[in-house]
């Protein structure tokens, strides 16, 4: 019974789950290879090349910052800068030029997330911070979609509008819906992914493949997604049921645009998500909420990432009231007494 | 409130994980372990005043000798685990990791008190009276075994006004690794049912349900098929989930009810004991025997045997790691329990107390914490607290010392599971920190 | 294009007016009147809100003071006797002379005196490990060293020296505020007059073992072993649970118990090195003198039975 070596105290549990923060955030990345491959299909290289390049920059913005200006070590690695990378290329045309991209980079990790203290603290999802940021100061760029032309096709391919962008063109110049949905793409084509879009937002099919897996991995829970997709489809749906000229199917809001994307990888975002059930199912509900009033009332014909910023501001408060049940409140903790008061 | 006998498994229906189970001694029959040369028996190994020393340095003491007596109620009586003499008296190192009082009896021969009865048969009558009970509980030094060691004659004695209809008896053991009260549904079937029903008496309750995660289907099995000849008794399989065996949770799972924040489950109208406390008990009461020996795992990965034993109170740790084939070279950490809320250990000589429910070696690699990172808001660990409170708000709360604002949060509710610092993915050391912040509000409760 | 300009220009200065006078109008409506007092000498603390004086802050002690009909209870400690003189001016109170007080550490096992028996990998709080079990090391009683008094402490006069493992305070920063006294969960920092010349004599050692059991874990623990208070002219030095303390009002820095203890666990602080050598070398001449005696008796005695 030897002794030699010391034995380790330290306080209870002494076990710990194997998923850790690298190891979630590579799934993550994983979970978004299946709406690569379909936009790689439908762009060609080029969807690859944005995609390595909006890594490489966030990745490079984040070491470049955290080790010259903040004087930190580098926590480059637990994976969140490829993240914020991946998804802030697949809300971007594939046409979009380089320069543009660099700036998109270095705004979502420089300011949406290093500025308010790295990966934990920031309030607003960097991706879209980098996104919108973009779309403001780059409308032409951010809005002219190269049209999907299958893989062989040239980099070179005509720009043309996204689904929404038909409808809200049209809408302005007086058409009914019907009218303009004649020449929309039909559902199983916006289902599988061949109508025009940022990078990678096409696919429902490939970003449901994506959610599956990281349900299946117990990266993220059900509610958030459910709820955003549920509450598109009834807010658009209502209006649907008002005037059906006027305004668009649900189905065609929840397949187009980036609500798929936005409810999957976007509003999923641990750090700028509810932490409770509750409190990420009424998340989800708000971003449907505004996502179909910006599409339907507001300039944009994509309301999306700002449904998703806004409900960003919304989540302190949200974790603040949006409790779950607390075990020993409530009626069940109650039952023997009230039965009991009975019998007495 | 009806409990169904059926297949249906129950559970609790807030949070929880599920660890590995890795019941690597499941198998292993138990065997009694060699009685040591010299026990240490702590003279506070339960919850409540430490007992008062009868003996002196020097005289002569039986097996299942009274050598402690209780302390006002809540407290218990400790006997000799061996028969000798009593050595130095003196506060000593135990598997708490703080020095107590404890009394050291070196062993001469196997002579036990007169009074007991130590022949194996079944003993099915119950002849005493409620009252009987649980003075004979109290005067055997019953303490609850699953980890708690609350006194078990306190928790018999049903403050006025409360009413009980159903006791549980808690086989659940979800900790990993811990096969103790398995073995012992296996291997004493009958008594822990005969002991149910002198509890029944206790209490006077009617209904009482063994509680069984389904991990141990043959322990379900076999209780159940033992049921005929016991009225009353109903066996409840339970779906696999840490920490079921939880009092709150358990009774969540079974019947439904949630013992109110801050209130004790005789609230709700149920009691709860662990099979080692009802095999105990029934020792205590059919057979005179005064709580002496438990049922301990020890248990690791890369240990060679991984066993049962049954251990007198008071043997060295570092004997039953021996018998279960010495400490492996690449052993790290020692806990007494189990790996979710066990403690570890620093020095192999503590002895085994009364709720020392397992011995788990833990190697070196897996020993050591993980680098710390940034909590990301997740919300897994809100996810897994069976109290559906906010773990990573509770420990930053708790690490600035806001006591005011964590007792709001409810902290007091923490039962101390660690699902939280499990789970979280971050490696936040969750759970240390909500100590800190539960003892501090405790200390501005008493000032 | 001119009209959008000078519409613009108006409808904002006006807005800007409105604005104004709302603000104007209720700051005279919920103007909280008090004492300017309070004011003037909160100005004149330190505003450090360290809590020394034990209220939450420097305004709520302004408060208290303002409140105060004499200064004896009250003190600052971070500003000392100059502060509360100023603040006593205020006041047109007599202000009331404190002694200065300093954070002493009562642990002196180091890394070297005091071996590990266990590796602590809890989080770094010495609360927490202090909750969870009784140390690292042998000793219940001695530091944890994992830094909470370095932790709490507002004026960066507290740090664990990664040498020893023992926090060291540095004394002209350290204001005696008394944060790292309540944070120690082990209890070894205490506060001590500053002391004459700076000069402070006290037992490192808390620890209330038996003697041997004591050192078996550290080996500069105070046994108990009552030497020096045999030394001690002053009765300052008294043993209770196998551990000396001194007390400070009785001590006169002679210094001499300082070279009788074989644990060196007694502390001599900014005492001259000259006046300890000079101690020692009486002691050992004493020693010499008595051996000799002692020789002379034996010799004498052996005369006389021859």
């Amino acid at each position: 019974m030897s002794q030699s070596t010391l034995l380790t105290v330290s306080p209870s549990p002494h076990v710990h789950t194997q998923l850790t923060v690298k190891q979630i955030m590579w799934r993550v990345v994983i979970a978004m290879v299946p709406a690569l491959l379909i936009s790689l299909y439908n762009f060609g290289i080029s969807a690859l090349l944005i995609t390595m390049m909006a890594i490489l920059f966030c990745a490079l913005t984040e070491y470049l910052i955290v080790k010259y200006l903040l004087h930190q070590e580098v926590t480059l690695f637990d994976g969140s800068a490829v993240i914020t990378g991946a998804l802030l290329a697949f809300n971007v045309p594939t046409n979009l030029p380089i320069y543009i991209l660099l700036v998109g980079s270095v705004v979502a990790v420089g300011i949406g997330k290093l500025s308010f203290g790295g990966l934990g603290n920031n309030p607003f999802n960097p991706a879209l911070v980098g996104r919108v940021f973009l779309l403001i100061s780059f409308p032409v760029e951010m809005t002219s979609w190269p049209v999907p032309g299958g893989l062989l096709s040239g980099i070179d391919a005509v720009t043309g509008a996204t689904p929404l962008g038909l409808l809200k063109d049209g809408l302005r110049s007086g058409l009914a819906v019907p009218e303009i949905m004649s020449e929309a793409p039909g559902y199983l084509s916006m289902f599988i992914g061949t109508q025009a879009g940022s990078l990678g937002e096409m696919s429902s099919l490939a970003l449901l493949i994506g959610l599956i897996f990281m349900l299946q991995q117990k990266v993220i829970t059900w509610h958030v997604p459910v709820a955003v997709i549920a509450s598109v489809f009834a807010f658009s749906g209502l209006f649907w049921l008002i005037d059906p000229t006027q305004y668009a199917d649900p189905i065609f809001h929840v397949l187009s645009g980036g609500v798929m994307l936005g409810a999957i990888f976007m509003a999923t975002d641990y750090v700028t998500s509810p932490v409770s059930h509750r409190g990420m199912l009424i998340f989800g509900l708000g971003i449907g909420f505004f996502t179909v009033l910006i599409r339907l009332f507001g300039g944009y014909p994509e309301g999306i990432s700002f449904a998703i910023l806004i409900m960003n501001a919304f989540v302190p408060l949200i974790n603040k009231y949006a409790k779950q049940h607390r075990y020993g409140t409530g009626r069940k903790a109650a039952f023997e007494v009230s039965e009991k008061e009975l019998v007495h | 409130m009806s409990i169904n006998l059926g297949n249906t498994l129950k559970t609790f229906h807030q949070g929880g994980i599920h660890p590995d189970d890795a019941k690597l001694s499941a198998d292993a029959a138990i065997k009694p372990l060699p009685t040591p040369k010299i026990v240490t028996i702590p003279i506070a190994q339960h919850i409540g005043k430490p007992a008062k020393i009868l003996v002196q340095r020097g005289d002569m003491v039986k097996a299942g000798q009274i050598i402690a007596t209780h302390e006002g109620f809540v407290s218990a009586n400790i006997h000799s685990s061996v028969c000798g003499k009593v050595g130095v008296i003196d506060e000593m190192m135990d598997s708490t990791g703080f020095k107590h009082t404890a009394i050291t009896v070196r062993v001469k021969g196997d002579d036990w008190a007169e009074e007991i009865d130590l022949s194996k048969d079944l003993n099915r009558s119950i002849n005493d009276s409620a009252k009987e009970i649980v003075e004979k509980i109290m005067a055997a030094g019953v303490v609850g075994m699953g980890g708690a060691a609350f006194p078990s004659h306190v928790k018999l004695s049903v403050p006025e006004g409360k009413q009980v209809d159903h006791l549980l008896i808690n086989g659940v053991e979800c900790e990993p690794f811990l096969t103790a009260d398995h073995r012992l549904m296996l291997e004493r079937p009958e008594e822990i049912l005969v002991g149910t029903q002198i509890l029944m008496r206790a209490l006077g309750v009617k209904k009482a349900v063994i509680c069984i995660e389904d991990n141990k289907h043959d322990a379900i099995d076999l209780m159940s098929s033992k049921l005929e000849d016991y009225e009353g008794i109903s066996v409840q399989g339970l779906q696999v989930k840490y920490p079921q065996g939880g009092e709150k949770q358990l009774i969540q799972a079974v019947l439904d009810r949630e013992v109110p924040s801050g209130g004790l489950p005789v609230d709700v109208g149920a009691i709860v004991h662990n099979v080692g406390t009802t095999y105990a008990v029934y020792q205590a009461v059919q057979k005179n025997k005064p709580l002496v020996e438990r049922v301990v795992t020890v248990t690791g990965r890369s240990l060679e045997t991984p066993s049962n034993f049954l251990v007198r109170i008071g043997t060295p740790v570092v004997n039953l790691i021996a018998e279960a084939g010495g400490l492996p070279e690449q052993a790290g950490k020692v806990v007494s329990g189990g790996p979710m809320m066990g403690k570890a250990i620093a020095d192999l000589n503590v002895p085994i107390a009364k709720a020392t429910s397992g011995i788990l070696i833990i190697d070196e690699e897996e020993s050591k914490r993980e680098q710390e990172y940034n909590c990301l808001h997740c919300g897994k660990c809100v996810e897994v607290c069976p109290i559906g409170l906010e773990p990573y708000y509770l420990m930053l709360l708790a690490k600035n010392h806001k006591t005011s604002e964590t007792s709001q949060e409810h902290i007091l509710d923490c039962m101390e599971c660690g699902s939280c610092s499990w789970v979280c993915p971050s490696n936040r050391p969750i759970l240390d920190y909500i100590r800190l912040g539960k003892s501090e509000v405790k200390k501005t409760q008493t000032a | 294009m001119n009209e959008t300009v000078i519409s613009t220009i108006l409808i904002l200065t006006s807005l800007g007016i409105v604005a104004a006078i709302i603000l104007y109008l209720v700051s005279k409506r919920f103007y909280v009147k008090e004492d300017p007092r309070i004011a003037e000498v909160e100005e004149a603390l330190p505003a450090t809100n360290c809590g020394g004086c034990g209220q939450p802050g420097c305004r709520a002690f302004a408060e208290a003071l303002v409140k105060a009909s004499d200064l004896s209870e009250l003190h600052c400690p971070v500003g000392g006797n100059e502060v509360m003189k100023e603040v006593a001016d205020i006041l047109g109170l007599e202000a009331v002379e404190k002694d200065p007080y300093i954070a002493v550490v009562r642990c002196s096992g180091s890394f070297e005196h005091r071996k590990k028996t266990n590796i602590y990998d809890g989080s770094a709080s010495c609360t927490i490990a202090a909750e969870l079990y009784s140390g690292d090391t042998g000793c219940a009683y001695g530091c944890l060293g994992l830094g909470e008094c370095e932790d709490v402490c507002d004026f960066d006069a507290i740090h664990i020296n990664p040498i020893t493992g023992l926090p060291v305070v540095i004394e002209d920063k350290c204001t005696a505020c008394n944060a790292c006294v309540t944070a120690c969960p082990k209890d070894i920092i205490e506060l001590w007059p500053v002391g004459r010349k700076s000069q402070r004599i006290y037992v490192a050692c808390i620890n209330e073992d038996k003697g041997g059991t004591a050192r078996k874990s550290c080996s500069v623990a105070c046994s108990g072993c009552s030497k020096c208070m045999e030394e001690c002219g002053y009765d300052a030095i008294s043993i209770s649970n196998n551990l000396a303390s001194i007390d400070f009002e009785k001590c006169k820095l002679c210094a001499k118990c300082v070279g009788v203890c074989d644990a060196q666990s007694i502390i001599a602080d900014n005492i001259p090195i000259a006046r300890l050598e000079k101690l020692e070398a009486k002691r050992q001449r004493e020693a010499e003198k008595k051996k000799l005696e002692a020789q002379k008796a034996k010799e004498a005695a052996k005369a006389a039975k021859a």
